[in-house]
């Protein structure tokens, strides 16, 4: 056996790249260390959180869906969806553009599966004056077409990627790809805890914000911790940034959930945790749904956000270690979800938070008077409103 | 211990009548157009004037490749083709010459590293060359290698440093592979002029043969090539020759590049 590698979260996470990128992950790492370590840097990034993102987001203790979960039971919201921008993404591109920045690179690329990464990457480098190129796969694009359109109007090229299953897969290959020929004057934001090391490492501590604020909330407001968090994994960032402040806490039951699309036993879903085995995709060792032979499985889930046949690093240590339970539900299920939160409570959720809110709702009747149910709320549901209609043969 | 196959191959290249010339490493993607095609495209690159092949195993998400090679491996993968399917066909070509296995971390892994060693050397490879696999991305699987009778090609890149230069270097085998400009596989109009400097820090690292690929693809570009470097890498113009013309086309092709590399 060989000592545990940096950037490993046990046997997961590494660089597996190409060559070409090795020199700009190494620069990447010793800024972004830096920065950790920094005031300056942490002066700027919380000012810009405050004055430009809305941040602290609040937490929302929900009224009708509680009493539909059960008597006695809080289920509040992490309210992230309240971010500028609609969703939790914000967070990382505004940390990555400051190191972009510090690196000084003036070309940002990223890729995008629902939009919402990109809408975050093309917002900052409109704030920053950067050029701001995004992939987005075709099928992406015709699902999400408002966020296209919000990403041109900040001054982004948004690229369509035909490749392959025309999804976010093939959107981060392509961005590597760009990033593989422009790295020397290029900083690729990724959006979410994937990719070669430091990525993983650099979205979680972006993201972790979410965690930290709300474990304070929890306090101040409840005087305890939540005895439950729950959020939903595609890749991953935004569970990993409100995991990351109550791992230490063993009391706090964490919960990731991922799209179980048209049932986990259909063949069409996006629960790499789930139903995936440990490979190397988009640099990184993690579970991913993969063929036999090593060929990457297309994910499916009706939430962009969320189909995708990999998953962060260190969600692979987390569910190996017994830390975070991984779960599952379907599209039917989120969908349901997206209704139920929207009529009780006047949310409407992004179709990936929805995940989270659904699991939630499966185990109405099984939570105990006094469980404090903590549901990372990550974006807000107006991109989906178009695609939810389509679903449900409502004329809009 | 008999000598390895490869540095056999560089041996006689350096010692040929005539003296010292470079090496035509022409790549052919397995399965693509067809399993058939390409398993006849092997031998007709090699008859055509190759001094070693790479073998590229299709993999769904080559994040190395550029457009053609990428619809090359689609294609392969689309009709079945496997990574037993591939050693199958190094096997079945019994090729004169060295064969050096191109491929990504994870169909490797998937196949299972071991048995993938093993049998790779068993049909006839010589080398192993993974995309996204750089010195010291995991010492165990690199170890695992070395200990393997397949030589292990590392790629090193115009933006290399120096540190990771001498560390590529010191795990390498067979030959270095150069990546002669920034970017994915994939034809271009000319040789970088910075290629002659490149080539001597690849040198002065290491006493392995250095070869040159990543846009190459005219008889001319190889030329120019082969004056700088020991080897020659030509992909995506062959897998490209194939794909419009056939067999014909690329041994056509690799016979004028075979030319030219001998004529630098």
């Amino acid at each position: 056996m060989t000592a545990p590698t940096a950037g490993r979260f046990g046997p997961y996470g590494g660089r597996y790249v190409p060559e070409t990128l090795m020199a700009a992950l190494e620069e990447l790492d010793r800024v972004h260390q830096a920065a950790l370590g920094d005031p300056a840097f942490w002066a700027e990034l919380d000012a810009l959180l405050k004055d430009y993102v809305g941040r602290p987001t609040p937490v929302t203790e929900t009224v009708r869906l509680a009493a539909q979960v059960g008597p006695g039971v809080i289920v509040a919201l992490k309210r992230e969806d309240l971010n500028h921008t609609g969703a939790h993404k914000i967070n990382n591109t505004l940390g990555q553009a400051l190191l972009a920045r510090r690196m000084g690179k003036r070309r940002i690329i990223a890729e995008t599966g629902a939009g919402q990464h990109g809408v975050a990457t093309a917002t900052v480098c409109a704030r920053f004056g950067l050029e701001c190129v995004v992939y987005m796969g075709e099928e992406d694009m015709r699902r999400q077409r408002l966020n296209v359109y919000r990403m041109e109007l900040m001054g982004a090229r948004v690229v369509p990627v035909t490749s392959g299953t025309r999804t976010l897969k093939d959107a981060t290959n392509e961005a590597l790809r760009d990033w593989v020929t422009n790295v020397t004057t290029t900083h690729y934001i990724i959006g979410s805890v994937v990719g070669p090391d430091p990525f993983p490492r650099i979205v979680r501590d972006f993201q972790a914000v979410i965690g930290r604020e709300a474990r304070a909330q929890a306090l101040e407001r409840w005087g305890r911790l939540p005895t439950t968090v729950v959020a939903c994994v595609g890749g991953g960032s935004n569970a990993m940034g409100i995991f990351s402040a109550f791992l230490d806490d063993r009391d706090v039951a964490l919960v990731g959930v991922e799209a179980a699309g048209e049932g986990l036993g259909s063949g069409r879903h996006a629960a790499s945790l789930g139903r995936g085995r440990p490979g190397v995709f988009h640099g990184s060792l993690s579970y991913l749904l993969q063929d036999a032979d090593g060929q990457v499985q297309p994910a499916h889930s009706v939430s962009a956000g969320l189909d995708y046949p990999g998953v962060g690093p260190e969600h692979a240590f987390l569910k190996d270690s017994g830390r975070v339970l991984y779960e599952a539900v379907t599209d039917r299920q989120a969908l349901d979800a997206f209704a139920t939160l929207s009529r009780l409570e006047g949310i409407l959720p992004a179709l990936e938070s929805a995940h989270a809110v659904a699991w939630v709702l499966a185990r109405c009747g099984e939570w105990h008077a006094g469980d404090i149910v903590l549901v990372n709320l990550s974006g807000r549901g107006d991109k989906d409103v178009a695609m939810v209609a389509e679903l449900t043969g409502a004329a809009l | 211990m008999s000598e390895h196959p490869i540095a056999a191959r560089w041996r006689a290249l350096r010692g040929g009548a005539g003296g010292r010339r470079a090496a035509l490493i022409p790549y052919v993607t397995a399965g693509f157009p067809t399993p058939r095609v390409s398993l006849d495209a092997l031998r007709a690159v090699v008859a055509a004037g190759a001094d070693f092949v790479e073998v590229g195993v299709p993999f769904s998400d080559p994040l190395a490749d550029g457009p053609t090679i990428q619809r090359s491996t689609q294609a392969a993968l689309d009709q079945g083709m496997t990574v037993a399917g591939v050693l199958e066909q190094i096997h079945q070509a019994a090729l004169p010459v060295p064969v050096v296995v191109m491929t990504y971390v994870n169909p490797v892994l998937a196949f299972g590293l071991e048995r993938f060693l093993r049998e790779a050397a068993a049909a006839g490879a010589s080398g192993l060359l993974l995309t996204d696999f750089p010195a010291g991305a995991d010492p165990a699987l690199e170890a695992t290698v070395a200990a393997s009778p397949l030589a292990l090609i590392r790629l090193i890149a115009p933006t290399t440093t120096g540190d990771r230069l001498a560390r590529a270097a010191r795990g390498a085998s067979g030959f270095l592979y150069l990546i002669s400009r920034l970017g994915v596989t994939g034809a271009r109009d000319q040789v970088p002029a910075d290629l002659a400097e490149l080539v001597g820090r690849v040198r002065a690292a290491s006493p392995l043969p250095v070869a040159v690929g990543f846009g190459i693809g005219t008889p001319a570009q190889a030329r120019a090539t082969a004056a700088l470097a020991d080897g020659v890498v030509v992909g995506s113009a062959i897998v490209e020759a194939l794909g419009a013309g056939g067999t014909g086309a690329a041994e056509r092709l690799v016979r004028e590049l075979a030319a030219a590399v001998r004529d630098a």
